[in-house]
């Protein structure tokens, strides 16, 4: 077993997360798009954790602490958007537009 | 293991803020200012182990090297906690006049101060991701403390989603630097064969890492975010992303690129060189064309990121001397723009609640019926411009010193005359705002506005001294940049 399988996935999962961030305008549809993109950044950090036989396990201590930051991170972001519907009854990130330029 | 005396700066903000959500549960509605009060004191106290570790020298590592307390994180602390005090004060007379929460707001910047604290000395990647979200997770609210105002939830949003999508970025190259070397801290990841032969995964992991680092530090072509964000979220809070949360985004560049990163310079280098020119030029042309102050403070405080990367993008091609001079003028330009842009900022705040408005045309004829507040405003504007002898003047001049470090290099000099044009055009649209205040006739009616209060007048004393003193003695300011100048390099 090699480690690029896991790698070809964790860059894919991650190429998903960046056309997702890009082309979705749902708010709730861009943070989990970012979500995808944190999963990569587990994946690949298991699987070179794993391939380095790390004693300290660096690797997979890592993953946990990005886990538990992304959650706090979401909640964060939902109270935002829930705050953006109630005010404007809509999570089109597209019509957040009163300030340009 | 435990260094108590090195943590206790940390430690003492971490009771400081237990501390200020107990005082906000404990005192009536009106009398929340004593929670700032506390914060403001609890900032103080965590300063003095500061003085303390500076009086006893020397490095303390700890955790196996990956936090580190020596010079350098202690002068980065100390800027950090006292450009905290001043955005306190500075708000404490804003939340009067909101009627959104008071209590929580001190507890949420002190929160993101304390990150930017542990940012300091993080010498691990782990340690460096942890520090960085603790920064961002509490901006992320208070750019939309504003409830009801759309701009402030616009604002908040979009600061939200680009610095989630930043810190993914950065863990992405994180991952990939772990990966490539095997290590998390910083001295064995630049000691490693993948990062001494620049193998090719490790280079990419090096690039993620920059284009993460620099949406926190709003470089062009990453900065989009920052200018709604200034203009959408409250004015204090404006003031604190400016400085503190750009500073910490600043220095985790810097340690990671000097330490972790030394082997890597010929990546980063150019990279920088790049981004330094874009972030000045289009920072300083885009802020020509504002007509609101806040959001020209935005594209300022983009500019201004460009300059601190100036000295620091021709670090690369340096040795020796020159190498250190470089670090030296990043740093010295950091210390001199945390405090005349927080200066601006509160000089800003007290304008916008005397004349009731932030659009520059609204502020003509600001010096016939309020001359004090145009007179502050001059100053950090023409600080800002690096109009000698504001403390502005010997940034610039510590970086263009530094960037010509090596005469014949036309890199550096290339960089240097991009950096002087771009001086040029930024002491226009700082000049447009002080000819309308200045020369401008005043309106028929005046506007009424509240008298300025005295946190905010305090703010504006301190940063007023400090721009005023760093001017005339430049030496005050050169001698905490040239404690910090021995960071481990190569």
């Amino acid at each position: 077993m090699t480690v690029n399988q896991f790698l070809i996935l964790g860059a894919l999962l991650f190429s998903l997360g960046v056309y997702g961030v890009l082309v979705r305008r749902n708010a709730v549809a861009v943070l989990l798009s970012i979500e995808l993109m944190l999963a990569a950044v587990n994946i690949n950090l298991v699987a070179f954790g794993s391939l380095l036989g790390d004693t300290l396990h660096t690797g997979h201590i890592f993953a946990l602490f990005v886990i538990t930051v992304a959650a706090a991170e979401v909640g964060i972001g939902l109270a935002i958007v829930i705050l953006i519907f109630r005010n404007r009854s809509s999570a089109n990130v597209d019509e957040l537009d009163l300030m340009k330029w | 293991m435990f260094d108590y005396h090195a943590l206790l700066p940390e430690f003492i903000l971490g009771a400081t803020l237990l501390v200020v959500l107990g005082v906000d549960l404990l005192v009536a509605p009106r009398r929340r200012w004593l929670a700032g009060a506390a914060g403001i004191v609890g900032l103080l106290a965590a300063g003095v182990p500061l003085l303390t570790l500076a009086g006893v020298g020397g490095t303390r590592e700890m955790f196996a090297g990956s936090y580190v307390v020596d010079d350098f994180a202690l002068v980065v602390k100390g800027l950090f906690l006292v450009a905290g005090a001043i955005v306190l004060l500075a708000s404490m007379s804003y939340l009067r006049g909101d009627r959104y929460y008071e209590g929580e707001y001190y507890f949420l910047i002190l929160a993101s101060i304390a990150g930017a604290v542990v940012m300091a000395s993080a010498r691990d990647l782990i340690t460096m991701f942890i520090g960085l979200e603790l920064v961002s997770a509490p901006a992320f609210l208070l750019a939309g403390w504003r409830k009801g105002d759309l701009r402030s939830n616009e604002a908040s949003l979009k600061f939200f989603l680009i610095g989630v999508l930043s810190s993914a970025v950065l863990l992405f190259g994180m991952s990939l630097v772990y990966g490539t070397t095997g290590e998390s801290t910083f001295t064995r990841i630049a000691g490693a064969t993948a990062a001494v032969s620049g193998e090719s995964a490790f280079v990419l992991g090096v690039l993620f890492t920059l284009v993460g680092f620099g949406f926190k530090i709003a470089a062009v072509p990453f900065h989009f975010w920052a200018p709604d964000t200034y203009q959408g979220a409250p004015l204090p809070v404006a003031a604190y992303l400016s400085v503190g949360s750009k500073g910490a985004g600043v220095v985790g560049l810097l340690t990671i690129c000097y330490s972790a990163f030394a082997g890597a310079r010929d990546v980063w280098g150019p990279a920088l060189w790049v981004l330094a020119a874009l972030t000045m030029t289009v920072g300083n042309l885009t802020a020509l064309r504002q007509s609101n102050v806040v959001r020209l403070l935005g594209y300022s405080s983009v500019a201004h990121a460009g300059f601190i990367l100036v000295p620091f993008a021709m670090a690369a091609a340096f040795e020796g001397p020159a190498l250190e001079e470089a670090f030296f003028g990043s740093l010295t330009y950091l210390l001199v723009y945390a405090f005349m842009n927080l200066g601006a900022f509160a000089a800003v705040i007290a304008i916008a609640e005397r004349t009731g408005s932030r659009e520059i045309d609204d502020w003509a004829g600001l010096a016939r019926y309020s001359p004090t507040l145009a007179t502050l405003l001059g100053v950090f504007f023409f600080s800002l411009a690096g109009i000698p002898p504001l403390a502005g003047w010997f940034a610039k001049f510590v970086m263009f010193k530094a960037v010509l470090g090596d005469p014949g290099n036309a890199w550096g000099v290339s960089l240097a005359v991009i950096a002087a044009v771009n001086a040029v055009i930024a002491l226009f649209f700082y000049a447009r705002v002080l000819k309308a205040a200045f020369m401008d006739p005043a309106p028929e009616s005046l506007p009424e506005g509240a008298p300025l209060s005295r946190p905010l007048a305090a703010a504006l004393v301190i940063t007023l001294a400090v721009t005023l003193a760093a001017g005339f003695y430049p030496q005050l300011l050169a001698f905490f940049g040239e404690a910090a100048r021995g960071l481990a390099l190569p």
